[in-house]
């Protein structure tokens, strides 16, 4: 069954979603970068009904600690 | 970050894990002199132009903060300055540098770029809370659209933009016009509330706060804060002053929390902020010194001569002790009304062109010795 979470990163960063694992990082494809990383924030905040703080959105590094501060919210993505 | 605190003697995370503006001044002393130390010693073992600027320069024995060497800044201008191999270079960034001149060339590798980012957003929240505010950006968006190469404007604007949320372009991409619509509706979705707003000095003096003016407008924020960089030179030319400018900003945006940064794209992060009582501050993570042009030594506070930079974030390029082209003040240390510790100065505008001539000569004899990379 297809992740959520990993559905809307590969939707957010028009990536295929076969490529999306908790273990993609920011900044290592050339369709997460910082630009991307605000559009990506947004659209967390939209579909988790979440509102990110800025030392929340720096420690997203990675799709699986995105998963872990959404946490911190009792988001289960 | 492991490529950041990989540098023998660098003890990083304690800065990181101090007060931004808390230390008392011996105590940062300590801690500044042994991370600059580490720093200057790493440069010199990875970046071979840098080693032979010190070799030069006669500076041989370990250097502490004091006399850690200083690199004018426009030898970024010159040379490609590097401490990493080209393949761990993530993002080249420059800047726009002053007319006929080759612009500087800053390469980070993720490990600093990342430092750089979690310093800025240390010391951001020291001003403006952790709280993401509904953000105008006071350009226009074209300035972020190029991803591969930013100008220092571009980058600027995208990492203040972390700050902020739900944010908005101010002007158009035609002729830097005020985007009346993108304006209003903002305007209108944050009426009464605080908001975030950010842009360079210039531009939102000439490009937003006057045109509000003549159109006599007036935004509906309250408490809103608008930060602003990018220095003062052609607004003295108009004759405005930093209290006018504050002045305008509360009378035309309800912006009751204005403060101005310097900074610079070779030292990127590490900014200096100014605080409730106008003065600029250096953060635990950087210093500033002000020398005479002539015998480059440190001029009492309160007297005026040529601003060094220092910080503590530069590791894939040689960039922690630099020597600006601005003329600067010592406002004071650890006194400052706003209760937070450490120097803080005023910047007095550009050494005047014979100056700049000076400072070139001093560092001329090296350049020519140095390799590429």
């Amino acid at each position: 069954m297809a992740d959520r979470l990993h559905e809307l990163v590969a939707r957010s960063l028009m990536i295929d979603g076969a490529t999306v694992t908790d273990d993609l990082r920011y900044n290592s494809i050339p369709e997460w970068d910082s630009v991307a990383h605000m559009s990506l924030i947004a659209e967390l905040e939209d579909a988790y009904s979440v509102m990110l703080e800025t030392d929340d959105i720096i420690a997203m590094s990675t799709v699986g600690k995105i998963r872990e501060i959404l946490r911190k919210y009792d988001v289960e993505a | 970050m492991s490529e950041a605190t990989d540098i023998p003697g660098s003890r990083i995370e304690a800065f990181l894990e101090a007060p931004v503006f808390g230390l008392p001044a011996a105590e940062k002393r300590a801690l500044l002199d042994a991370e600059l130390a580490a720093l200057t010693a790493h440069h010199r073992a990875s970046c071979p132009a840098y080693a032979a600027i010190l070799e030069t320069t006669g500076h041989t024995a370990p250097a502490d903060s004091r006399n850690a060497p200083f690199l004018p800044v426009t030898l970024f201008k010159l040379h490609d300055l590097l401490s990493v191999p080209r393949e761990a270079v993530f993002k080249t960034m420059t800047s726009s540098g002053t007319t006929g001149q080759a612009p500087s060339r800053i390469f980070l590798d993720a490990g600093t770029a990342a430092l750089q980012t979690r310093v800025l957003a240390r010391i951001m929240a020291e001003f403006i809370g952790t709280r993401r505010l509904p953000m105008l950006v006071i350009d226009h968006p074209s300035v972020v659209k190029d991803r591969r190469s930013f100008s220092a404007r571009g980058a600027g604007i995208l990492g203040m933009m972390t700050f902020g949320r739900a944010h908005r372009f101010a002007l158009r991409d035609d002729g830097m016009a005020i985007d009346w619509d993108a304006l209003e509706a903002f305007a209108e979705a944050n009426r009464g509330q605080s908001v975030l707003a950010f842009g360079f000095t210039f531009m939102v003096w000439k490009h937003f706060l006057e045109p509000l003016a003549k159109a006599g407008r007036r935004l509906p924020f309250d408490d809103a804060i608008l930060v602003h960089s990018g220095g003062w030179k052609k607004l003295e030319a108009e004759a405005v002053s930093n209290e006018r400018f504050r002045a305008e900003a509360l009378a035309r945006g309800g912006f009751a929390r204005v403060h101005n940064f310097y900074g610079m794209v070779e030292q990127t992060g590490s900014v200096f902020v100014e605080c409730e009582q106008g003065r600029l501050h250096a953060p635990v993570f950087a210093d500033i010194r002000v020398r005479d042009s002539r015998t480059w030594a440190e001029v009492p506070h309160g007297t005026p001569g040529i601003v060094q930079v220092l910080s503590v974030l530069p590791r894939s390029y040689p960039g922690h002790s630099l020597l600006t082209e601005d003329m600067g003040v010592i406002t004071g240390e650890d006194d400052c009304a706003c209760g937070r510790l450490g120097r803080t100065f005023r910047i007095l505008g550009r050494i005047p062109r014979a100056e700049v001539r000076g400072c070139s000569d001093t560092f001329a004899a090296p350049a020519p010795a140095l390799a590429d990379g």
